[in-house]
């Protein structure tokens, strides 16, 4: 990838680290852990792969993204901000009375392409709107997200095998692979591995993006799906929950709590000191 | 009524999508392995590029409804009531209800007259699950030429629809050059001055209720007799001048009495114009095995029932 752009995207990336956690610390309540471990991907799909307008948020013609692992919102929110979808202030009443943002994502925001948060179910929504995509000959892409826990879920299986049978090469699912859900290791709690072989006894061509926080691998990876037909593709990032705020990383409990003033004013200025870095 | 015709309302659904599907290109047709049972294997048959067999998996099919319907088409989603309204019934919620999208279910197998398949078959609740999720429009049309007219409009109106077709033929009451339907509004089969007492009636239950008033005429009680075809949004003002000139309210319903037009009815009157409210239907129980026609009795679900319950309720 190019050195420029590559720099630009983890500059970009680390705004959207910042706006997660000015999301949840204004909230008092919120997921920053998963939130973080996708801040690289959404923001690669943002700003150099997807085809999206915020000037027209509703463009039929443009590329889709169902959150599916929706308590990650203020990850999507902060991206969706820095993209001027809506403004940056927004994110400091994320999940207020009367807000914009509701604390999981909700089809009405702008750029929002389908509410989600009960898990398992944007995949299936994503499958429609590959279909759709077929049906209309429109040479849309359909991104979803989904957790590693998440996929424990019945109905992503559902999905699995609607996409791999109707050959819906215009659909990516990214399993943000980062090990960890509310209850503790993913391999503890009832695992779901080996995630990339269930994927593929399903029909997908199966991608795995062994480092989800360098954009090279990012890139040569949605590179790598582009080039795949016939059948949808799944991308398992392995990832870091909470990347990019030290205290946070691989701590199952920040999975669902917000940072305090003190923890906030730390993290802020990890990430203040990681952009002053960049630009260098 | 020997010589009336007799139809499933199941099997004008999938006529409808069928004959509909031109005029409305946007138009396509999702079922769960059941497009036989369903009938949406009658549109399958003519518009197959249209139809989309998602197996036995109706979550996630109301997903792939969700998805489609964001994309702007018009995706009715099929399957049995049970499984629609019950196994789905969080996917409704959260992927169609709350982002209010333009999906139609067309439910069909829905109540007691299931019959031989049994109590897991026999969905009693689906209007109760149903009508609570806000935005949701819930349509039990009472015959074939209801359920065709009920199939357009529900295509018309912007927003998800929930429709329920049954497995049983059903007298044709209504006459296809006259019939109107208006999403909303019950229609009055009889009526006059003397009435005194009100049979409300939805789906299979409407033909009972006429032929029930027209045996009680002959004794000399008045009955009126409305259809509300469309539980919710439902006609608030019919039921309130019904009660309010009549007095006594009858609902009859296969459902079960917790939470279905029973209910429904009960929640206006109780707002507009308290009067005493009999429901009619499916009581706090399972169903079980049997052939529908002699279920529905068995269940009180019959003009017979329905005549003794306003019989009873009028002391005469």
């Amino acid at each position: 990838m190019d050195e420029t752009l590559k720099k630009q995207l983890m500059k970009t990336a680390v705004n959207v680290r910042m706006g997660v956690l000015t999301g949840t610390f204004h909230a008092k309540s919120g997921h920053p852990g998963g939130s973080l471990s996708i801040a690289d991907l959404l923001t690669y799909l943002y700003y150099n792969k997807m085809n999206v307008n915020a000037q027209n948020p509703d463009d039929e013609n443009r590329d889709r993204l169902v959150l599916s692992k929706g308590h990650t919102a203020p990850a999507l929110y902060a991206v969706l901000a820095e993209k001027g979808y809506f403004d940056k202030k927004e994110l400091e009443s994320l999940r207020h009375i009367g807000a914009l943002l509701q604390g999981h994502p909700c089809i009405h925001i702008p750029g929002v392409d389908m509410s989600s948060g009960s898990l398992g179910q944007g995949i299936s929504a994503a499958c429609g709107m590959a279909l759709a995509g077929k049906l209309n000959k429109k040479d849309y892409h359909v991104y979803t997200i989904l957790g590693d826990g998440e996929i424990e879920e019945g109905q992503v299986w559902e999905a699995a095998m609607f996409a791999a049978h109707y050959k819906l090469d215009n659909l990516t699912a990214v399993i943000d692979n980062n090990g960890l859900q509310i209850d503790g290791k993913i391999t503890e709690v009832c695992s779901p591995e080996p995630i990339d072989e269930k994927f593929r006894a399903f029909g997908w061509h199966v991608i795995v993006l062994d480092d989800a926080h360098d954009f090279d691998k990012i890139d040569e990876a949605f590179k790598k799906a582009e080039t795949i037909s016939g059948k949808p593709v799944a991308i398992i990032q392995k990832s870091i929950k909470g990347k990019g705020v030290s205290f946070m990383e691989n701590q199952v409990s920040w999975h669902g709590a917000a940072p305090n003033a003190e923890q906030y004013q730390q993290a802020m200025n990890e990430l203040k000191a990681a952009l002053a870095e960049l630009e260098a | 009524m020997a010589d009336v015709i007799k139809k499933a309302t199941r099997e004008s659904y999938g006529e409808a999508l069928r004959d509909l599907a031109e005029k409305y290109p946007r138009l396509v047709v999702l079922d769960a392995d059941l497009a036989a049972a369903t009938k949406t294997g009658i549109f399958k048959k003519a518009y197959p590029e249209r139809f989309f067999d998602c197996g036995i998996a109706e979550a996630n099919m109301m997903g792939v409804a969700a998805g489609l319907a964001a994309s702007g088409m018009i995706p009715f989603a099929s399957t049995f009531a049970m499984f629609a309204a019950g196994r789905a019934y969080e996917i409704v919620r959260n992927s169609i209800g709350y982002p209010h999208l333009n999906v139609k279910i067309g439910a069909t197998h829905a109540g007691i007259s299931v019959g031989e398949d049994g109590a897991t078959h026999q969905c009693n609740e689906d209007i109760a699950l149903m009508r609570t999720i806000p935005g949701m429009t819930v349509i039990v049309p009472s015959d074939d030429v209801e359920a065709r007219a009920a199939v357009e409009a529900a295509i018309l109106h912007e927003g998800p629809v929930y429709m329920r077709f049954g497995r049983l033929a059903a007298p044709v009451l209504n006459d296809p050059a006259t019939y109107q339907f208006e999403l909303g509004k019950g229609i009055t089969l009889r009526e006059s001055d003397q009435d005194e007492i009100t049979i409300i009636a939805t789906g299979l239950m409407v033909g009972e209720a006429v032929s029930a008033a027209d045996a009680l005429k002959a004794d000399g009680i008045s009955a009126r007799v409305i259809n509300i075809h469309t539980i919710k949004p439902i006609d608030k003002e019919l039921i309130c001048k019904a009660a309010g000139e009549t007095g006594r309210i009858i609902t009859v319903e296969e459902h079960s009495i917790i939470g279905g037009l029973g209910s429904a009815v009960a929640d206006c009157v109780t707002e507009c114009c308290p009067v005493p409210v009999t429901r009619i239907g499916v009581n706090d129980e399972f169903g079980h095995s049997g052939p529908a026609v002699d279920l529905l009795k068995e269940f009180g679900l019959s003009s017979e029932n329905i005549i003794a319950t306003v019989k009873k309720v009028l002391n005469k």
